[in-house]
């Protein structure tokens, strides 16, 4: 008689999907609470305090307040605007522009930062330039490089959450809603006021949370707009402080403390999300699409349209023409004529040796992170969803953490554990990067890889193994083709992001391990906006490709099987 | 051929006992049904056979050899036997022959034998010309037969079946019920039916074993005894639409009597059996065993109203007053309209109970 061995597949899948969590995240995240707290082995909450007080990190903590409400509130104004617009008026080319409105999502915001800073800065910004020889006016009229202008530049490329969750919730709205209000007697306008404005609220708030989670935490803006002019938020006074120190610990360790305020925040603003989508789902009608009531715009159809355009233009359009047209010029400075122009700039990105390796870091490192983190994800799913072990809950809870952790965050905590304190040092090299990453967008994985194994029933495996085939082979044969389009997507959604990854590699790179964020970053940080811009303009290149080929990779592989009748 | 038995197996879900030290043994060769309600852990027993659970106590052998016990268990895929689950668990990314073909890949057999094998399969549950397809292109019963040609390719000793005939509409039910007791008597094969079918339960089974809500089996025996001779009334009343008669003893007979204030006198003809023990109890009998006249005249008969008549096509169904309690009688409508059997609602009319079964105050067949 052969029993089953103690130390199964099960087991295996098991033991390796702990493990993965507990290095990859719970380490960090319990090292950032360690050296944020305690002092020489000792608790120390002073020390907190005081660095917390210190008017350079107060002035920090205040700026991320500012800009996080400023951006959401723009944000969701011009987000719950346009979503209107697209779902509920007779808007023409609704189609097209809705899928407008998500381009800016496509457009990594440093990059648009970037533009701006180019456009819009005091000293030489080509629009203020412009704008002073009209009308003879002797100061720039617009500095971009401003809490102002972070607030709006980062509302220009954020507003597609709010658009998104709203204009999805007007669209799902059950129309008898509105129409048994309408019978009542109500016009348009108390109709819009007291049932249409109510029932979406959940999904405003809940758009508006998910900007101020992304805003409060954000690196990538505030550093082009912000630092050359003193202004820090959070991540970059973290990013100011270990950098000028040349990383010594005493800089990490306030970084940590400044850490725990960001961590804090974002926990609180999930929990209130989670709460608000809850109430959201019992009052709208999910999942089934309807034909809403439709605002009639009459002679407000063309105007309208033509506001959307301009918006859509000044937020994508000019922003890219503008990066790809500094990306050419000889001189940063000069105008845009023929005759300034020229291709080098483009060339050379190819044979410089720090672009070289930026572009080519960034590609493997995603690449091989993507793949890493897509595999390991769909093991700790597995456990999470299919089997029936104890203490499963805390994968769970592990899984989904760094989901609530800033970049920045992550980037401290892997420091801490990866700098030889543990006997491994990886600093100055691509694989604390790559750490980086697998614990960055291991929430991604394990979200699309929980959805669609939920969705393969127990008994189709039982089946299998029914069949004589052993646990591992029912894997291979059956779980793993069933769910390899949520892998692949799995995969997208890490490899896509990690691509224009900033905020954790810029605290994470060492002389030959920029990334092609930190490359731009870095070369517009010395002045070299010309070749920032050639760099930028190749990577939005790069990021237009990569994004078309897998929306069509994608929509294809969510076709029914219908192909494999031939 | 192998027998499959339960000894002594206990199972808890957190702090609920689902089976407590439940004995079960069926025989090799014989379809066995296990019928109870839902929620009664009849899946629990069907999956702790195929291995998909291990008990807590007690031990679950196959052909007399131990599979599993409290510390350690055989895994499914080396147990030999086939499963037919109730959503068909057929792959979806497989075809109807891949399905099929998948355990004998397992199995490493050769490619001339699997699809010599599969095509057989195949025609015996009647999906000729269907082996390309996939499962979305495939009716519910057509899903159902590839999870039974799944589960016969490899000629398993033993057949496990999870209500594979609930989804199913009500015509295809009834033939593919025939179908696998007739592809069990080509096979030999031993099968486990799980079912709250009672129809399914007594069509197919050479035995079968009814089970409470508790997870307590009752009864275990031929659908004939099981259905003749019911325990206990939970066995009587799940088999079939049961008619309760309480009576009490008076004078040496047996009197129907709805509780201590009632004052009708109606003697019940047939007299409970020598066995029976105390002064009260219940009469059973189903729907065809009351027999009903025009007039309340005659040896035995019982003056009952008719509350309600309704006709199902072929029967026709009563619902009748007897002093105080009601009762459902049923008849052949031929037989009803050649007899003038087809009486207005409120009218009366004249009964005799044809088979009593006697229940003395617990529940329990007395015989």
């Amino acid at each position: 008689m052969t029993f089953g061995k103690k130390f199964n597949t099960a087991n295996l899948v098991l033991v390796f999907s702990i493990l993965v969590l507990v290095i990859v995240v719970a380490v960090p995240v319990i090292l950032i609470f360690i050296t944020a707290f305690f002092e020489n082995g000792k608790f120390n909450l002073a020390g907190v305090m005081k660095v917390l007080s210190d008017p350079d990190t107060y002035q920090a903590l205040l700026n991320s307040v500012i800009i996080a409400t400023g951006t959401t509130l723009l944000s969701t104004t011009i987000g719950t605007f346009f979503a209107w617009l697209v779902a509920r008026t007779d808007l023409p080319f609704k189609k097209t522009m809705k899928a407008l409105f998500l381009v800016p999502f496509m457009l990594p915001s440093f990059i648009g930062a970037l533009a701006w800073k180019v456009l819009l800065s005091s000293r030489a910004g080509y629009i203020n330039k412009l704008l002073m020889a009209m009308f003879g006016l002797e100061n720039a009229p617009i500095d971009i490089m401003s809490l102002g202008g972070i607030i709006a530049i980062e509302s220009m490329y954020l507003f597609p959450f709010v658009f998104l969750q709203v204009a999805g919730a007007l669209e799902r709205m059950d129309p008898t809603l509105e129409e048994s209000a309408r019978i009542s007697g109500a016009g348009l306008g108390t109709i819009t006021r007291r049932i249409t404005l109510p029932l979406v609220m959940p999904s405003i708030l809940a758009g508006a949370l998910l900007v101020a989670l992304y805003s409060l935490s954000h690196f990538g803006v505030p550093s082009i707009l912000g630092t050359e002019k003193g202004i820090y938020n959070i991540p970059t006074k973290i990013y100011e402080r270990i950098y000028a120190s040349g990383g010594s610990f005493g800089a990490i360790r306030v970084g940590t403390i400044l850490s725990m305020i960001l961590v804090i925040a974002a926990a609180l603003i999930l929990k209130l999300q989670d709460v608000l989508l809850k109430k959201g789902q019992y009052q709208i009608i999910a999942g089934k699409s309807m034909r809403p009531m439709v605002l009639k715009l009459r002679g407000l159809k063309v105007p309208l349209l033509i506001i959307s355009i301009i918006y859509i233009c000044i937020t994508v359009v000019l922003p890219t023409v503008t990066i790809f047209l500094v990306g050419g010029l000889k001189t940063y400075g000069l105008t845009f004529e023929l005759k300034n122009m020229t291709w080098n700039n483009y060339l050379k990105i190819f044979q410089w040796k720090m672009t070289k390796d930026a572009i080519w870091n960034s590609i493997y490192l995603s690449l091989g992170a993507a793949f890493v983190t897509m595999l390991a994800g769909t093991m700790i799913s597995y456990v999470i969803v299919k089997m029936k072990v104890r203490g499963k809950f805390l994968l769970q809870f592990l899984g989904v953490l760094p989901f609530s952790l800033p970049g920045t965050v992550i980037a401290l905590g892997v420091i801490l554990t990866w700098s030889g304190k543990f006997g491994v040092n990886l600093y100055n090299t691509p694989w604390i990067i790559f750490v980086a990453y697998i614990a960055r967008y291991m929430a991604f994985s394990i979200k699309s890889n929980s959805a669609s194994l939920s969705q393969v029933s127990d008994s189709l495996e039982e089946a299998s193994r029914a069949c004589g085939a052993t646990h591992w082979q029912s894997l291979k044969n059956i779980v793993i083709p069933l769910i390899k389009p949520g892998m692949i997507s799995a995969f997208f959604l890490i490899f896509l992001p990690a691509l224009r990854e900033l905020t954790t590699s810029v605290l994470l790179y060492g002389p030959t391990t920029r990334t092609i964020g930190v490359a731009i970053y870095a070369l517009n940080e010395d002045g070299e906006t010309v070749r920032a811009a050639a760099l930028a303009s190749i990577a939005l290149i790069i990021i237009f490709v990569g994004e078309t080929i897998i929306r069509k990779f994608l929509a294809r592989l969510d076709q029914p099987r219908a192909k494999v009748q031939e | 051929m192998a027998d499959l038995q339960l000894s002594g197996v206990s199972k808890s879900y957190g702090t609920r006992k689902v089976l407590d030290s439940l004995d079960l043994t069926i025989k090799s060769g014989e379809c066995f049904t296990l019928l109870g309600p839902s929620g009664s852990g009849k899946t629990v027993i069907l999956r702790l056979i195929a291995g998909f659970e291990t008990p807590d106590e007690g031990t679950v052998s196959i052909g007399g050899t131990v599979v599993a016990d409290a510390k350690r268990a055989l895994p499914p895929e080396e147990r030999r036997i086939g499963v037919v689950f109730q959503d068909y668990a057929v792959w979806p990314h497989k075809t109807v022959f891949e399905n099929i073909a998948y355990p004998l890949e397992i199995a490493k057999t050769s490619k001339e034998k699997i699809s010599e094998n599969v095509k057989k399969a195949i025609d015996q549950v009647g999906l000729k010309g269907l082996a390309n397809r996939y499962p979305y292109q495939l009716s519910g019963g057509q899903q159902q037969r590839v999870a039974l040609a799944r589960a016969l390719v490899t000629t398993p000793t033993v057949m496990l079946l999870d209500e594979p005939l609930t989804n199913l509409d009500a015509n295809l039910r009834e033939e593919m019920r025939f179908e696998i007791k007739e592809l069990q008597r080509k096979t030999g094969t031993t099968i486990f039916y799980v079912t709250h079918d009672q129809e399914v339960a007594l069509a197919i089974s050479d035995r079968l074993a009814v089970m409470d809500e508790s997870g307590r089996i009752r009864q275990t025996g031929t659908p004939d005894e099981v259905y003749e001779h019911p325990v206990d009334e939970f066995v009587h009343q799940f088999l079939g639409i049961p008619n309760y008669i309480p009576f009490e003893i008076r004078d040496g007979a047996a009197h129907i009597s709805a509780g201590q204030d009632d004052a009708t006198d109606l003697p019940i003809t047939e007299a409970p059996p020598a066995a029976f023990r105390g002064s009260s109890g219940k009469a059973a009998c189903r729907p065809m065993d009351i027999q009903m006249e025009r007039g309340t005249e005659g040896a035995g008969m019982l003056p009952a109203k008719v509350l309600r008549l309704s006709l199902l096509g072929p029967i026709v169904d009563y619902l009748l007053e007897v002093g105080r309690i009601q009762l459902r009688a049923q008849m052949q409508t031929e037989e009803a309209l050649a007899r003038g059997m087809i009486i207005e609602e409120g009218c009366e009319c004249g009964i005799r109970f044809t088979d009593l079964r006697w229940f003395d105050a617990k529940g329990e067949a007395v015989r």
